[in-house]
């Protein structure tokens, strides 16, 4: 008998496996379109997402990045299109909900919980995991105090991972951008994600700040197995991280491959990269 | 010690006492405000229902009597012997949880992302209703509220203070109410046991996570819902709280509900969204009104309590908007 070992127990150990293997498809989008009013933010878009990978969704301003990413975890309801994760099909799904399947994200303005520490941050994004009751927490002994502490020893192994064990009681609010973005970044894989989805998550940052979070990224889908959708504008970022691409303008798809494919796509290069001038 | 420092002293006791009082019912509305940004004008009826089903339980009244024997010609009111108190405020903390279910299934559900003052409207609403659902289960009249707290001037506390006056001195001890002690220790229980809920379990860490940012929250897999449950109920609870003290102390009649008007200066002192500024502002509260009534009361004919803590109120809005440890608002322009 074969049995198959996860290269890391540490961090993959309570989510149940889903048995799609390395490779698979773990969520696809198909025919999505979404309009507030009458602005259409993205028009009937497909792509899919294999399990391992790390896929980046690029795009001017206003392409509709983020709007995908809002309808993936739940926050935008689109009008048509479906999206199937895990093998389970859906159109409509709560935010909260996503959650508990396994999807985490992070924000490209940075939300989270200002007035509270770095651990506690880190602490909410285990909170799908915790299974005992506000009963027994009312209560604190027993069985949900063993549950905090074995939460609290994965947080900590997370906080060894980010590098940030200085920080680990400072209220999120008083730190540097950089460092909140890595505190969203704990905070996400705390939930042990099956899928993480990164919204610019080097946007504003400086060139040293950007590789180690290059690196960081890298290392969650080495080590971890964790799969991975990232919005970047970062050109150099994209294309050394990500295993394919997908590139999104005024809503459409206009480009999906990797790095190389992209590159080359004329679509992508007149709509994104800038029209090359022939005579030139 | 001359008898006009331990009169000074009595004053700020007895002040420091009601204050308590006034930060429970604070409490409530900063619950309810940092995790929802609603503020629930019900927190009063509220505290006043609870303390109705409370007593209805505990003397066994049958509720909606009054509309069962309209309807039948029947002549029922009690049920029987009633039941223990601890069952009774059991059931009756039951009653406010269902209450917040309830809530948050019909009216809550339907007003999220709506302005402030809609939210608000709908509490209105809501202390309309409550206090008609009051009425019509429990009766109008005004009942005895009897937990087995003692009650009472202190005679130890009297006699062991007259000791501290000079012998020949006309000073006869201080007076203290040994229901204001308990309520006061109730209090401090109470704000003690929220803090470490919210500080030390992973459901306090989802309260405080929603009241910080919400869209964060549901993308940790925090259901809004839920906790709008859980805060309704924390509020329900501690106006059950408030509505057993203050019930004990002047008995549970309608008038109760206005207890949420002397809430109003509290929250602008301490700020709406802070629970040490709650306490805090009840403290000083009370301790005003009664220092006031005390020495400035004589010069202007007395009465000075009824509205001193809203001239307060209104000074700390000219000069400190957001209250003592309130978050203070800087908008982007």
């Amino acid at each position: 008998m074969n049995v198959h070992m996860r290269e890391d127990m540490s961090l993959h150990s309570m989510r149940a496996d889903d048995g799609i293997a390395k490779g698979e498809e773990l969520l696809k989008v198909d025919n999505i379109s979404l309009s507030f009013g009458g602005v259409k933010a993205i028009t009937d878009i497909s792509f899919d997402i294999r399990k391992g990978e790390i896929r980046a969704i690029i795009g001017p301003n206003g392409a509709g990045k983020t709007s995908m990413l809002n309808v993936i975890n739940g926050f935008y309801y689109p009008q048509e299109g479906t999206i199937t994760f895990r093998g389970k099909r859906r159109r409509r799904v709560r935010p909260h909900e996503t959650a508990r399947e396994g999807i985490a994200r992070t924000f490209q303005n940075i939300a989270l919980f200002k007035g509270m520490s770095t651990l506690d941050n880190i602490m909410t994004g285990r909170i799908t995991l915790q299974k005992r009751n506000m009963f027994w927490h009312g209560l604190w002994t027993g069985p949900a105090e063993r549950e905090e502490i074995e939460h609290r020893e994965a947080v900590e192994r997370i906080i060894d991972f980010l590098e940030i064990e200085h920080i680990r009681k400072t209220p999120v609010g008083r730190l540097p951008y950089g460092l909140q973005k890595r505190v969203e970044l704990g905070r996400a894989l705390a939930a042990e994600p099956a899928l993480l989805l990164l919204d610019e998550p080097m946007a504003g940052m400086n060139l040293e700040e950007k590789e180690d979070m290059s690196r960081f990224i890298l290392d969650v889908n080495q080590q971890y197995g964790t799969t991975i959708a990232l919005i970047e504008h970062d050109m150099g970022v994209v294309m050394d991280l990500s295993d394919r691409v997908v590139v999104l303008d005024y809503g459409k798809k206009i480009g999906d491959g990797t790095p190389d494919e992209v590159r080359n796509n004329q679509d992508v290069i007149d709509a994104y990269l800038g029209v090359p001038h022939e005579e030139a | 010690m001359s008898p006009a420092i331990l009169n000074f002293i009595e004053t700020c006791l007895n002040g420091l006492m009601a204050g308590v009082m006034y930060s429970l019912v604070a409490l409530g509305f900063v619950l309810i405000f940092k995790a929802s940004g609603i503020f629930n004008f019900a927190q009063g009826v509220m505290a006043l229902f609870a303390a109705l089903t409370l007593v209805g339980f505990q003397t066994g009244q049958v509720p909606f009597s009054h509309l069962i024997n309209a309807i039948f010609g029947t002549d029922i009111h009690h049920w029987g012997g009633g039941m223990p108190t601890i069952l009774a405020i059991v059931l009756a903390m039951g009653v406010m949880v269902l209450l917040a279910f309830l809530l948050e299934r019909f009216v809550l559900k339907y007003l999220v992302n709506q302005e402030p003052i809609i939210l608000f409207m709908a509490t209105i609403g809501l202390a309309y209703f409550l206090e008609g659902l009051g009425d019509l289960m429990w009766g109008a009249d005004i009942k005895r509220m009897d937990v087995g707290l003692p009650s009472g001037g202190s005679f130890w506390w009297e006699d062991l203070t007259r000791a501290w006056a000079p012998a020949d001195a006309d000073y006869y001890g201080m007076y203290i109410d040994t229901l204001d002690v308990s309520a006061a220790i109730i209090a401090a229980i109470l704000v003690t046991g929220l803090t470490l809920f919210s500080q030390y379990t992973a459901t306090g860490r989802a309260l405080r996570a929603v009241a910080d940012d919400h869209q964060a929250a549901l993308s940790v897999g925090i259901s809004l819902r839920r906790i709008w449950v859980i805060v309704w109920s924390l509020a329900g609870f501690v106006a059950l709280v408030a509505g057993i003290l203050w019930g004990a102390k002047s008995g549970v009649q309608f008038s109760l509900s206005l207890i949420a008007l002397k809430a109003l200066p509290v929250l602008i002192l301490g700020g709406f969204t802070s629970i040490p500024g709650a306490i805090v502002g009840g403290l000083i509260i009370g301790v005003g009104e009664k220092l006031a009534e005390a020495y400035v009361g004589p010069l202007v004919g007395g009465a000075i309590e009824n509205w001193f803590a809203y001239m307060l109120a209104l000074a700390f809005l000219l000069f400190r908007p957001q209250g003592l440890y309130g978050e203070k608002i800087i908008e982007r322009i």
